[in-house]
């Protein structure tokens, strides 16, 4: 019951605030509560390299460029010191079957947290 | 090991790239041509992954391509057309062919090219892109699965110094270093003074990160006023572009102008070469790498 009702409550409230697109493994927090899935190319490590002179989007030139507003805003916004330093962790991809699932639920019992078996090797191999 | 990664690591020597050009036909006799054109100036070209959202002979088989023909590939990968099971079988693609040099970008978007009504794709991005490659140095898909023995890349990525927002490109640069990229290849840059705080910024906590600037062989003000126009990131400030545009003999000023820019970028800390895009097509490459002061290889 809760797994089909929260998806609607949190896209109720997150839709009109960030224009929450329910990718489900929310980083808000961590994007200067930006959402990075509002980017065209869906970037969540950072602005690709077509951004505008004024800052806008290569793709939507009217639209401020997602990640030139993410990275103001964590600037600007008052939020946990924690919150600002996860602003340039390497965000592992989006698992797309969590799309249109509750974020909430998926923090809670971190299903949001599994990422494939490779992702998390690290050796430095350079 | 490839000669780019050689020359990068274990030597001092600048090393230069260049763009090979799309394939629309022509077959092995044109790569022939141009291979032969390039070899004698360039340590490694670049084998392009559909540039500006345009389909072409695809990366892989101009890369091998290019390699037959005694010409090391930069592979290029952009995350704009293919998922992530794509980009590892590329990736595995070059490695079966003992390619190793491997450059992961974003890549222009759809509506830039010629099919704007495609489907973008965007499964990965360029840093997450870089660290699957790494992970497969170790010996494993992205899945966990194992590849035996790992493949071995030379992981080299790309970042425009010259777009907004400038401070965050030098913590993306690095971003992408602590992912697994050895070396960047900078977009085209006509703000000098853009590229001096970025190369100086990542220098300064990323000193062994190598840095490739680009410049541009351009005839005259229209191709600076279309790069300025239609290419996304890339802006040329009013006094650069009438400084081209009122000259009188207007393909010596955007000469003078590539090589004063050329000059710059190497004199800045963590730069150790260029990329060199050739839009004349005239004999000006040569002319260009003997002003830098290089001799051709044999």
């Amino acid at each position: 019951m809760l797994k089909k009702l929260l998806p609607f409550v949190e896209h109720a409230i997150k839709k009109p605030v960030w224009d929450c697109r329910m990718c489900g493994q929310c980083v808000l927090h961590s994007t200067g509560m930006t959402c990075p899935m509002t980017c065209p190319k869906t970037l969540r490590n950072g602005p690709c390299g077509g951004v505008r002179e004024n800052g806008n989007c290569e793709v939507i030139p009217d639209m401020q460029c997602v990640w030139a507003k993410a990275y103001d805003r964590k600037e600007s916004l008052p939020m946990p010191a924690v919150w600002k330093e996860h602003f340039n962790e390497l965000r592992p991809p989006v698992d797309m079957r969590l799309q249109g699932s509750s974020s909430w639920i998926n923090l809670i019992t971190k299903r949001d947290q599994q990422t494939p078996a490779g992702w998390s090797i690290q050796d430095g191999a350079h | 090991m490839s000669l780019l990664r050689e020359k990068l690591e274990n030597s001092s020597d600048r090393v230069f790239t260049a763009e090979f050009p799309s394939i629309d036909g022509g077959g092995m006799a044109s790569v022939a041509r141009d291979a032969a054109r390039l070899a004698p100036w360039f340590d490694a070209v670049n084998a392009t992954d559909n540039p500006a959202a345009h389909a072409h002979t695809s990366n892989t088989t101009t890369a091998i391509a290019m390699q037959m023909h005694g010409l090391e590939p930069i592979m290029q990968i952009v995350c704009r057309d293919k998922n992530r099971l794509a980009i590892q079988s590329d990736l595995m693609g070059g490695a079966l062919h003992g390619i190793e040099n491997i450059s992961l970008l974003t890549g222009d978007d759809v509506t830039a090219g010629d099919e704007p009504e495609a489907r973008r794709v965007f499964d990965i991005d360029s840093t997450q892109a870089i660290n699957i490659t790494r992970i497969m140095m170790t010996g494993k898909y992205l899945s966990g699965r194992k590849i035996n023995p790992a493949p071995n890349f030379y992981i080299g990525a790309v970042e425009n110094a010259a777009a907004p927002p400038f401070d965050y490109r030098i913590e993306r640069a690095l971003k992408k270093h602590r992912a697994g990229a050895s070396f960047l290849q900078l977009q085209i840059c006509y703000h000098p003074d853009r590229l001096e705080a970025f190369c100086k910024g990542v220098a300064k906590i990323a000193p062994d990160l190598k840095l490739i600037p680009t410049v541009v062989l351009l005839k005259g003000s229209k191709a600076l006023g279309f790069m300025n126009e239609k290419v996304a990131g890339i802006d040329v400030p009013k006094d650069t572009f009438a400084r081209v545009a009122s000259a009188t003999d207007q393909a010596k000023e955007a000469y003078d102008l590539t090589l004063e820019l050329a000059q710059h970028a190497l004199s800045l800390p963590g730069v150790r070469g260029l990329h060199v895009t050739d839009f004349r097509h005239d004999d000006s490459l040569n002319n260009f790498m003997n002003d830098l002061g290089l001799k051709p290889r044999n």
